[in-house]
This record gives structure tokens, C-alpha cells and sequence, in this order.
């Protein structure tokens, strides 16, 4: 049992949650992640990165985004309640270590998981150039703790409501063109944000490292539910990953992969979705809004 | 009545027919996930019990993998004292409800009975394992948790690691000892295999949580949602928590695949992918399990053994209208057991030997659509004296199939290897060990799938009960 010791509702559909879990809190490592699930009895199990840890306190942190079932459920959970299972750290840590200038690129969500690895990297010594895209503005996460961090720091937006109007693959592109070149890429964010990104620097070959977020069942190396197809091998992202050379994966496979249950999960996403509204209409206010 | 019973001939023993199995209708049974076998009538057990010549030399015992007195435990059956047979079967077996289902029974304690051999037809022998699950059964309907005394506390710390039937036996003997015993387990439910990978229509979970209650009331710790080599590792164990000694028992893991091209295609799963989220996640409870199954109404199985018959009648359960299972080779060198075959049969699975594999084939969007195989035909024996399917040249041929189960094997788990470098491992990533279970990292000791590769049940458990009984004897001298 680990109980839920802070709970942020960060924007319209991103939360972030402290929980207890001091064995996890004492062994994470940059990079990675825990399975999460609310109760054994019905209850999904899925991966979430481990945005940060403190290891005195024995608390883990966790950023996600409502976009199913699973994460709306959780999502309805209050400080103090109690989530039954959580599993980790998982997946092989980051390899860290001083290369230059390192640009990390956050696409939505994926600032989250992203933030550990800037720290990592910024402590390394590195030039740390940090990329923040969301689709709005409303949905942009993690500006102030990665402007405390980067020695420089983009912000877009799809719609161009805040920073500059663009998808992050463009001051990328600007500075992979640019003297001196990044010698290494972190992109974390939706597939197909990953898949442009690597794209992007192919031409100029940097180094791009990005971070899978496929299906998982246990998150051992037991099932193979999360299996991604990079440089022609067949990988398990949970003992193998989460984190690839961007150059290697079939991102449209892995794409594809996700999509599996997609007509399952919308049904039982909107459900949750009026649900939470209704809720949140019936207490007259959004429930854990900043 | 008992009187005449001791009298009766070996001649009149063997003229008693084999009692049948009762089992749920094959129509109903396979739109429900409730068990097939429902397991001898008393009376049944009685006869069964008297076909038993209660052999002097009793082969069976020796072709048990953990010797049960075998005659023993029948001829208390056969006076209806049916404690008195399940402390003989438990004084060898801890898990004997769980054995009597799951054994196979026709490659072990039945292949050599003496019954069989005079009936010539191996079908025919005593069947050992459903008097085992009838004693066992009994005591579950009639008797309370019997709870195995333990000796007063060792001082001595035993962690465990991974609650199949290697861990559990491990566990239960050392707790006996007075050892105080910890079990890590990855997963968020004890079991093991016996809860993740054997659907609930073959074994109820209640009997593998029946066996975790007692361990529990034993004294023995489980800790879930720990994944050693992760969340601590081994060192850490030894040196930072305490622990006198570690049996390793984490099964096989990684899930093998074909290696064909299309593998990676929406629609097909590894057997423990497609097994886990149906059992363990229980998603055939639809409308209340979070975790979806992939829908399929066409279903292609690769494999012969256990696993693949599990799949392919988790499937039709599921709701699949056709299950296909796939083998390279005909029914006689099939790995699973018989009596699954048989019940396979029953419900509808259409099996297709001697037929392999190619490639699968996926629609514009990446989705199964149909599964391409080579006919096969049997060559030259090969070096286990098997018969080798050999490929028909331009036999290739298309099945119309939404989804594919590979249920080909496993590969060891690799996770705590790569974590753990120092314990020594054989080319197939399994863990080496001496005959008592003792790996070459010092004070840690292992047994089950992890060392034997894809095993048994019972085979794992006589290992775990092995390194226990080596482990005991390394605590009381240090
Ligand atoms: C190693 C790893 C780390 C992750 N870290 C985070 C994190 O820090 N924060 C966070 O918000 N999410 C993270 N994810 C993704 C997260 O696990 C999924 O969003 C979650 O499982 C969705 O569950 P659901 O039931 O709410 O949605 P579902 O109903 O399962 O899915 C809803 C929609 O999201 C898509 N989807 C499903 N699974 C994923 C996935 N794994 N990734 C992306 N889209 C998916 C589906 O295609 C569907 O359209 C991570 C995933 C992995 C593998
Ligand atoms: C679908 C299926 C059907 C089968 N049918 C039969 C049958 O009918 N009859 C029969 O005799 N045998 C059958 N078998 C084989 C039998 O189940 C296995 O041989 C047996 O369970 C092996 O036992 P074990 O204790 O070694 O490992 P497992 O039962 O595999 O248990 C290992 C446990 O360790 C945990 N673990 C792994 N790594 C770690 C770690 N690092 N930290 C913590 N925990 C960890 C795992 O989560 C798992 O719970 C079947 C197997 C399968 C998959
Ligand atoms: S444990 Fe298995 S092999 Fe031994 S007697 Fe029982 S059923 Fe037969
Ligand atoms: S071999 Fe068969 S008949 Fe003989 S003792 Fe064993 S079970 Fe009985
Ligand atoms: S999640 Fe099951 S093998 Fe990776």
C-alpha cells in the first residue's frame, strides 16, 4: 500500500502525485519508470516514468496525463487514499555522462519523464539547451522547474498561444544548423513527435536518444507485450529499454503496437471522462485545480 | 465390506473398469471459465483406489519425481481413511491438490503402473493423480487449514525470491525448520506460474491461495511488487537486510518467438502476455477488468505443449469461434498432457500437425489478417530418437486468422542475471547449480525453471525442497 502523500492537478489534464515508496524512492536512477496500479483485484497496471524521488522522505513523484481509463481513475485519487501496487524502478537508467551541449526536447507529457534526465545531464557538466513544446499553452508543463535548470530554454506551442509558434522539431533543426552542434539529443514525448525529432537530426548524425512508451503488462521482461522492433532486432522496452538510439526504432510499428485495444480504450475513456466532469460539476469546482 | 475388499484377486482388481473422469459439458464449459474436471465421487475414488495391485516393487513410486508411497496412500483411499492418504501424500508432496491436477501423470508416476502395463494400454493404469486430487479435495471440503507445526525461531533469515512452486516449497520447509523466511515477489499476487499462466478452468486459484494461506499462517513473510535485481539486488539482500541465505526460484520468463517476419503485427501475443492479461489481470471478467484482450474471432496457436493448449482454450473461452493450433510434428510428440488434448479435442480446438509457421500476415493498418504455413512430413530420427519434421517444399499455404498466440517456449528471466554477474549461468541463460541447489555465488541457492528450464510443476517443487533441505543443513553449521 503506498499512500498518496501530495497531489497537483498541473493543468487541465495533468497531475502530478507524491507517493511513499522508500525502497523505490532509494534505488531509481534517471530514466526510470514504475508500474502502477490502483488495486489487484480489476485494475490495469501501467507504466509511469519516475519524474522525481526523494529518497529521505521515501517518496517517489509521478507525472501523468488523464488520456484512458486507467489514468483518469487515478487521476480521482486524493492525497491520503492509498494506491495497492506499485512496482519499480524498471527499465535500465540513463546513461549519463558528460558529452558537451545536450538539447532535451518535452513534447507534451513527456516533459515529465524528460526532467530527471535534464538534471542528470546539467549535473554532468553538460551545456544543457532545453525544448518545450504542448499543443497550448494550457497544456504546457514544467516551464519554471527546467527555466532553474537549462542554460537556455524554448518554449512553442502548436497553436502559438504561448512562446513561439512552432512543433519543437524546428528549433531543433535550427540547432543541429547551428556552431557548436549538440553532441547528443534527448527527445521524449508522443511517438510521433520522438519519430520527427530523430528524423530531424538523422541528416546532421547526432545522437538521439528517446525513450519508448509502448503497452506494458509486467514490466519484468515476462510477457513481450512491449516489444519494439530497433535496427531490425526485436527489444523489450521494459528490460531493454525504455530508453534507444531514435535512429534505430520502427516508430511507425511501435505506433501501430499502441494502437491495438484503441476502440476498447476510447469507449472506456469517455466514459471516465463524463464521469469526471460530472463529478467536478456536482462539487462546483474542478477538483485539485491549482 | 472392507473385508472382502483386502480379498479381492489381482485378477478381479484389474476386471474393475478405469474410472472416468467427470467433467462440465464440453459445450457449456467452454463459454465459462469454471473448472473441466470436477473430480471422483467417493465412490469412484473406492473403486479406482481397488484397481491399485498395490505392487510390491511398486514402479510408480520410482517414476514419481518426488516418490510418493504411491500404494500407500491408495490403499488408505480404498479404506476410505482419507486423512490417513493425505498425510502420506503430503509427507513427499506439499502440494498435493495442485499436483493431482497438473502432473503428467502418463509420462510419470502412471507411464510405469503395473495396472496399465497388464491391460496393455497406458490409459488404462491406475490414475494416481485424480485419487491424489480426490484426498486432497476432500480435506478442502471437509477439514480445516491443517497447519504444519514449526520449530521454535533459528535466529537464521532465508530470503526467497519469486512464489512459484520452487519458492513456496522452498519456503514451507525452511519456515518448518523455524527459519524466519521472506518471499519477494514481482508480481502483485503469489502463485507464480499457477496464477498467472494456468487458466482457472484447469486450476482453481482458491487451491494455490489455499496453500499461500497456510505458508502465511506458517510465519513465512510475502512481499509482492518486488523485483529483486531492481528494487534491491541480491548484495543487498545479504549485506544490507540481514538475509542468511537466498534461494532464487524466478521461473522462466522472457517468452520466445518464431522469429518470422510479421511477429511484430497488432494481433499477435506471447502465450504469457495473452495468459497474464486473461488470468492474472482477469480481463475474461468483461465490463469489470480494466486490461482489455485483444478481440479475435479466428485464432492461430504455435506449440504443442501445455501452454499452447491453455492459450488456445483461454481463447475460445474469450470468445474466439475458431482456434487453431499449430504443430511440426503429429499428436504423439505433443509435450502437453493427455487429458488437456483430450479436453482441447472436446471443446472444438482444430489441430493442425505436421504443419509450421512461415510468416503472418498483416492488413494495411498492420492487423492480422491470415497466418501462412508449410506443410511438414517426418524424416529421420534425430538425436533424441524423435522423428524430425522436414519442410514440403511448395507447401506453402494461407489460413484466414485476426490473431496469433506464440506459445513456443521460454527463455530463463534475464533480469536478475544482468543485474547479478557473479552467479554462473549455462549457455541458455539458465542458473548453474551443484546437486543441492547451491549456486556459485556464495550463501545463494536456486532451483525450479530458472535452473531447469521449462519444467514442471513438481519438478520445481522438489527442487525448491532440495535447496531447502541444503540451505537448512548451511544455517544449522554457521
Ligand atoms: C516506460 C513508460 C513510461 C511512461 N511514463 C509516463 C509518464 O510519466 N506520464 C504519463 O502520463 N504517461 C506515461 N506513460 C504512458 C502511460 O503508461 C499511458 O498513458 C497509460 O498507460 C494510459 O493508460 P489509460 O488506461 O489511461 O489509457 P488507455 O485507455 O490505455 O489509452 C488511451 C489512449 O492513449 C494511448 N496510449 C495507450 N498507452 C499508451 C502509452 N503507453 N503511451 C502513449 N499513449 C498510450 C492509446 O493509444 C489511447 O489512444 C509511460 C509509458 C511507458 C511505457
Ligand atoms: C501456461 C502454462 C501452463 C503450464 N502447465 C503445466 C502443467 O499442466 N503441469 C505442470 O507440471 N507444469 C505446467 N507448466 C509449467 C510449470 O508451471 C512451471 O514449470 C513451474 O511453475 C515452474 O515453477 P517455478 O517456481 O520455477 O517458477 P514460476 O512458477 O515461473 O514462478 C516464478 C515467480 O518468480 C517471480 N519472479 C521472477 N523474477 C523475479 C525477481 N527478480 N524478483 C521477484 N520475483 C521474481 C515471477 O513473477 C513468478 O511469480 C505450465 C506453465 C505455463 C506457463
Ligand atoms: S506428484 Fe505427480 S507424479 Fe507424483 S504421484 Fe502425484 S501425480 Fe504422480
Ligand atoms: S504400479 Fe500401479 S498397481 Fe502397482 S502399486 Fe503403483 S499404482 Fe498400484
Ligand atoms: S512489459 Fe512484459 S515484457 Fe515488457
Amino acid at each position: 500500500m503506498h499512500k498518496i502523500v501530495s497531489k497537483k492537478r498541473l493543468s487541465e489534464e495533468v497531475f502530478r502525485i507524491t507517493v511513499e515508496a522508500p525502497y523505490i524512492a532509494e534505488a531509481r536512477k534517471p530514466g526510470q519508470f514504475v508500474i502502477v496500479q490502483r488495486n489487484s483485484d480489476y485494475a490495469e497496471r501501467i507504466p509511469l516514468t519516475i519524474a522525481d524521488a526523494d529518497p529521505i522522505e521515501g517518496t517517489v513523484t509521478m507525472i501523468f496525463q488523464t488520456v484512458g481509463k486507467s489514468t483518469h481513475k487515478l487521476a480521482e485519487l486524493e492525497e491520503g487514499e492509498y494506491i495497492q501496487n506499485i512496482l519499480g524502478p524498471l527499465g535500465r537508467p540513463t546513461h549519463i555522462e558528460k558529452v558537451g551541449r545536450v538539447v532535451c526536447v518535452g513534447g507534451g507529457i513527456g516533459a515529465a519523464p524528460l526532467y530527471p534526465i535534464a538534471q542528470g545531464m546539467k549535473q554532468a557538466g553538460n551545456h544543457l539547451i532545453v525544448i518545450l513544446g504542448a499543443r497550448t499553452k494550457e497544456l504546457l508543463i514544467m516551464e519554471e522547474e527546467m527555466r532553474a535548470l537549462a542554460d537556455e530554454l524554448i518554449v512553442v506551442t502548436d497553436d502559438g498561444s504561448y512562446g513561439r509558434k512552432a512543433l519543437v522539431t524546428e528549433p531543433l533543426k535550427e540547432l543541429c544548423q547551428a556552431f557548436p552542434r549538440p553532441d547528443c539529443v534527448v527527445a521524449i514525448g508522443p511517438p510521433i513527435m520522438m519519430k520527427f525529432c530523430a528524423e530531424t537530426t538523422r541528416p546532421f548524425g547526432i545522437k538521439t536518444i528517446v525513450s519508448l512508451n509502448t503497452i506494458m503488462i509486467d514490466g519484468t521482461g515476462m510477457c513481450g507485450g512491449c516489444r519494439v522492433s530497433v535496427g531490425g532486432e526485436t527489444k523489450f522496452v521494459c528490460v531493454d529499454g525504455p530508453e534507444f538510439d531514435g535512429h534505430l526504432v520502427d516508430f511507425n510499428n511501435m505506433m501501430l503496437r499502441l494502437s491495438a485495444y484503441k476502440e476498447i480504450e476510447q469507449k472506456a475513456h469517455e466514459e471516465c471522462h463524463l464521469e469526471m466532469q460530472l463529478k467536478q460539476m456536482q462539487s462546483g469546482k474542478g477538483k485539485g485545480n491549482p | 465390506m472392507i473385508e472382502t475388499r483386502k480379498k479381492l484377486t489381482p485378477k478381479e482388481r484389474l476386471a474393475i473398469p478405469p474410472q472416468e473422469m467427470p467433467a462440465q459439458d464440453p459445450i457449456v464449459r467452454r463459454q465459462n471459465m469454471e473448472e473441466v474436471a470436477l473430480g471422483y465421487t467417493e465412490e469412484q475414488a473406492q473403486l479406482e483406489a481397488l484397481r491399485c495391485l498395490q505392487c510390491k516393487n511398486a514402479p510408480c513410486v520410482a517414476s514419481c519425481p518426488v516418490r510418493i508411497d504411491i500404494p500407500g496412500f491408495i490403499a488408505q483411499i480404498a479404506e476410505g481413511n482419507y486423512k490417513e492418504a493425505l498425510s502420506i501424500l503430503r509427507a513427499s508432496n506439499l502440494f498435493p491438490a495442485i499436483c493431482g491436477r497438473v502432473c503428467p501423470q502418463e509420462v510419470q508416476c502412471q507411464s510405469t503402473c503395473t495396472v496399465g502395463r497388464s491391460l496393455k494400454d497406458i490409459e488404462k493404469a491406475v490414475s494416481i493423480g485424480r485419487l491424489e486430487r480426490f484426498a486432497a479435495d476432500w480435506e478442502r471440503f471437509h477439514g480445516e487449514l491443517d497447519v504444519p507445526p514449526v520449530k521454535p525461531p533459528s535466529g537464521k533469515r532465508v530470503a526467497i525470491i519469486g512464489s512459484g512452486p520452487a519458492g513456496l516449497a522452498a519456503a514451507a520447509d525452511l519456515a518448518k525448520e523455524g527459519h524466519e523466511v521472506t518471499i519477494f515477489e514481482a508480481f502483485h499476487k503469489p502463485g507464480g506460474v499457477m496464477i498467472y499462466g494456468i487458466p482457472e478452468f484447469r486450476l482453481p486459484k482458491a487451491i494455490v491461495q489455499r496453500e499461500i494461506e497456510i505458508l502465511e499462517k506458517m510465519g513465512v513473510k510475502i512481499i509482492t511488487n518486488f523485483l529483486v535485481g531492481r528494487t534491491r539486488t541480491l548484495r543487498d539482500l545479504l549485506e544490507k537486510d540481514g538475509f542468511h541465505a537466498i534461494f532464487i526460484g524466478s521461473g522462466a520468463g522472457l517468452p520466445k518467438f518464431m522469429g518470422i517476419p510479421g511477429e511484430n503485427l497488432v494481433g499477435v501475443f506471447s502465450a504469457n502476455e495473452y495468459l497474464t492479461r486473461a488470468n492474472l489481470m482477469k480481463a475474461y471478467e468483461r465490463g469489470k477488468a480494466d486490461t482489455p484482450i485483444y478481440p479475435a474471432k479466428r485464432v492461430a496457436v504455435l506449440g504443442g505443449g501445455n501452454v499452447a493448449m491453455d492459450a488456445a482454450r483461454m481463447a475460445l473461452r474469450l470468445g474466439a469461434e475458431e482456434v487453431f493450433v499449430i504443430y511440426r510434428r503429429t499428436e504423439k510428440e505433443m509435450p502437453a498432457r493427455a487429458e488437456e488434448v483430450a479436453h482441447a479435442k472436446e471443446e472444438g480446438i482444430i489441430f493442425r500437425f505436421l504443419e509450421n509457421a512461415k510468416r503472418i500476415l498483416g492488413d494495411d493498418k498492420s492487423r492480422v489478417v491470415g497466418i501462412e504455413c508449410l506443410s511438414y512430413e517426418l524424416g529421420e530420427p534425430d538425436a533424441s530418437g524423435r522423428r524430425r519434421p522436414v519442410e514440403i517444399p511448395g507447401s506453402e499455404h494461407v489460413m484466414d486468422v485476426d490473431s496469433v498466440i506464440v506459445a513456443i517456449g521460454n527463455e530463463s528471466h534475464p533480469l536478475l542475471l544482468q543485474t547479478n554477474p557473479e552467479i554462473a549461468v549455462d549457455r541458455h541463460g539458465h542458473i548453474i547449480t551443484d546437486e543441492t541447489g547451491k549456486t556459485s555465488m556464495e550463501r545463494v541457492y536456486a532451483g525450479g525453471d530458472i535452473v531447469l528450464g521449462s519444467a514442471t510443476v513438481i519438478l520445481a517443487m522438489g527442487q525448491g525442497r532440495r535447496a531447502a533441505a541444503s540451505i537448512h543443513r548451511f544455517l544449522i553449521e554457521n
